[in-house]
């Protein structure tokens, strides 16, 4: 392999990881500018997957696959919303409970009812999401460089690949062209002044972690029946906490959320593909500080070392109307 | 009349509302159980008959329970100076190197009641090393403590993993782990305990560092009730603004007591790795860091109520192991669910009843 199919390989993975990653940090975008801290989206992301993959095995249909691990996602962002806003709990401590209720039902239920140890019965093709060849990708495929690169970084994603990419500038224009994106950005910074308005704060803030569990049914959905063809025990892997660092590392704005996505995707990329090799002059770079480096990053980005990422001003606190 | 401001004493506070809300997370947990096709008053019966059966299951129940203490004061202390330490998963971790390098390098040499304080001071020093720089980040930079210990956790994990690989691992073993530590580095375990009560313990891990742990709580109570630092700490937690006013410290108290949760987090290192497996292994923390918050939570933040909440989850663990043997259809993991619950009722709903017992209460009280 010369060095530019090398690099064709490590833009397409680079792309393929980054596609969870780009829905969790847009749910988690709607959430906190609304003022939700939202640590659940892991288990938002695990539970979809989960029902995701259990309903496209029993009805053979991806779409059906879809919707289920939107509902349920959705569903706990309610449970979520309800400890939040409404019982004025501790946004924190209910995100950590979901992550764990989502970790341990997946596998109970997997368990109870396939019997493969939480794994869900592997997937015939059709009931999963299928890799679409744009028009043209065969006939520009010999012609050097542009060739590979359409055929194998833009073309030949499924379905949810590209709509990941078209969610962005979508909530971006949702959040800053919508009267329910002015809204929604106000009552993560004074909810006080939302009120004033007459506008009702608790509706809009359930409104935003509804949409944050519509996107965490997404990328639920796309680890489980387009990137794999079964839900494995917690398959999340921690991508929830990487793409609340990658939401961080945006500093909460929609199109920096893509860039960020894009570069913690391909560190894991990079991570992958680096096992066992050795860079020239170094020698062999050790997995382990691919895996660390989007969490170190975020880390050195909220010290304030470049740029101050500045968190909504409303975000974990409930708002308690005066009477 | 808002309910909100009504006084409810003690009683109600402390006892009632988290068995309440305790019952309301067994309850939903029952019907999991029933979901899935099983009996959940067998599985009930099953779990305590695991746990309490007999000495050994005596000896794992309180084997568990004794990392539990040790994560859930960690958890509590962080929480009166109103910091949420998500990162004693990562700190306890990181505190099982210090406890793996004492051992190792004094195991040759010396009994293990001189290596068991050495022990002590360097897992506390590791786990408190991790805590630091999330909490300077805190306390000077403003970076939120919840993401930076959550990070810190994943790094942790990333650091550990390449020790064990790459620098600890026994030279030709393929197990990422340090060699077994000799008697010296190890923490003995609490047979004569058990022979008191005319109980026999068996195979179970119970050891020395249980003591250890029941210090702890006694010291993180002297400290929160009966020291200056203690109180700066609680004033701090319960309103940041008057606390500085008045003249705490800020940025001292938020590192302070982030060193001390991230100390209490690394001694829990002690008892899986000198009292139990002699040796460091890879996630030999199992999320016991995680399960201190809801032991925290469970427990109101009282070392009282968190030895009694540490107790109780060493009963799920041990009594859910024994429940997945006896029931393969219910797997380990209904011990997370049940976690999740417990952290979800007795945490973010834990107001959730109040409206209710306060009308029940004034009615009563009235009468």
């Amino acid at each position: 392999m010369d060095g530019f199919d090398i690099f064709v390989s490590i833009l397409g993975s680079t792309i393929r990881l980054s596609i969870p990653l780009i829905f969790t940090a847009l749910a988690g975008l709607f959430s906190e500018r609304a003022g939700v801290f939202d640590i659940g989206l892991e288990g938002k992301m695990l539970a979809a997957a989960f029902a995701s993959a259990c309903v496209a095995y029993l009805t053979g249909s991806a779409l059906a696959g879809l919707g289920a691990g939107i509902v349920v996602s959705i569903l706990l962002s309610l449970v979520h919303g309800f400890a939040s806003i409404t019982s004025r709990g501790n946004q924190i401590v209910s995100g950590v409970a979901l992550n764990f209720v989502a970790a341990g039902l997946t596998i109970v239920l997997g368990q109870a009812w396939f019997g493969q140890g939480g794994r869900t019965p592997t997937l015939p093709t059709t009931a999963r999401f299928q890799p679409i060849t744009l028009p043209g990708a065969d006939t520009l495929h010999d012609v050097p460089i542009l060739g590979p690169f359409y055929a194998n970084v833009i073309s030949g994603h499924n379905l949810l690949t590209y709509l990941a990419f078209l969610a962005v500038p979508a909530c971006a224009w949702v959040l800053y062209r919508t009267r329910f994106g002015l809204r929604l950005r106000a009552v993560g910074e004074n909810p006080g002044a939302v009120d004033t308005a007459g506008i009702s704060v608790t509706w809009l803030r359930y409104r935003a972690v509804i949409v944050a569990g519509f996107l965490c049914g997404f990328s639920g959905t796309y680890l489980a029946i387009a990137q794999s063809a079964a839900f494995i025990q917690n398959m999340s892997a921690g991508k929830g906490y990487i793409a609340l660092a990658a939401l961080i590392f945006a500093k909460w704005k929609p199109v920096p959320v893509l860039f960020a996505c894009l570069l913690f995707g391909f560190l894991d990329a990079m991570a992958n593909f680096m096992q066992g090799k050795a860079i020239p002059g170094i020698g062999e770079v050790p997995v382990q500080i691919f895996q660390a480096l989007p969490y170190v990053l975020t880390c050195i980005l909220l010290a304030g070392f470049i740029g101050v990422a500045r968190p909504p001003k409303a975000g974990g606190v409930a708002y308690t109307k005066e009477r | 009349m808002s309910t909100a401001s009504v006084k409810l004493p003690n009683w109600i506070n402390y006892g009632l509302m988290p068995l309440l809300n305790l019952a309301v997370a067994f309850v939903i947990s029952g019907l999991v159980v029933w979901l899935i096709g099983e009996d959940p008053f067998e599985a009930v019966s099953l779990m305590l008959e695991g746990a309490l059966g007999n000495g050994e299951g005596i000896g794992f129940t309180l084997y568990y329970a004794t990392s539990f203490i040790f994560t859930g004061l960690s958890v509590a202390v962080a929480f009166h100076a109103g910091l949420f330490n998500i990162g004693s998963e990562g700190q306890a971790y990181v505190g099982g190197l210090g406890a793996a390098l004492a051992a190792l390098a004094l195991d040759h040499y010396v009994p293990w009641y001189v290596t068991m304080p050495v022990a002590v001071a360097a897992a506390a020093l590791f786990g408190a090393a991790w805590a630091f720089i999330p909490a300077w980040m805190q306390a000077k930079r403003g970076s939120h403590i919840v993401i930076t210990t959550i990070m810190f956790n994943f790094i942790g994990a990333a650091l550990m993993v390449y020790l064990l690989v790459n620098v600890l691992i026994v030279p030709g073993k393929m197990a990422p782990e340090t060699r077994t530590f000799l008697e010296g580095g190890q923490l003995p375990k609490l047979d004569w305990l058990m022979a008191l009560f005319g109980m026999k313990l068996g195979p179970a891990p119970f050891n020395v560092s249980f003591i250890i742990a029941l210090v702890a709580a006694f010291l993180v109570w002297v400290l929160i009730w009966r020291t200056k630092l203690g109180y700066e700490m609680r004033t701090l937690g319960i309103s940041p603004s008057a606390a500085i006013y008045a003249g705490v410290p800020y940025v001292r108290t938020v590192i302070i007591a982030m060193l001390i949760s991230g100390g209490l987090a690394g001694m829990m290192a002690l008892n899986p790795v000198m009292g139990a497996s002699a040796r460091l292994q890879v996630e030999f923390v199992g999320g016991a860091g995680f399960v201190g918050i809801a032991v925290s939570l469970m427990g109101r933040s009282h070392p009282v109520g968190i030895v009694l909440a540490a107790i109780l989850f060493g009963m799920l663990y041990q009594g859910g192991n024994w429940v997945s043997f006896e029931m393969p259809n219910i797997t380990r993991d209904m011990i997370v669910v049940i976690q999740g619950l417990v952290i979800l009722f007795a945490g973010a709903l834990e107001f959730m009843f109040r409206p209710a017992i306060v009308k029940i209460y004034t009615r009563l009280a009235g009468a």
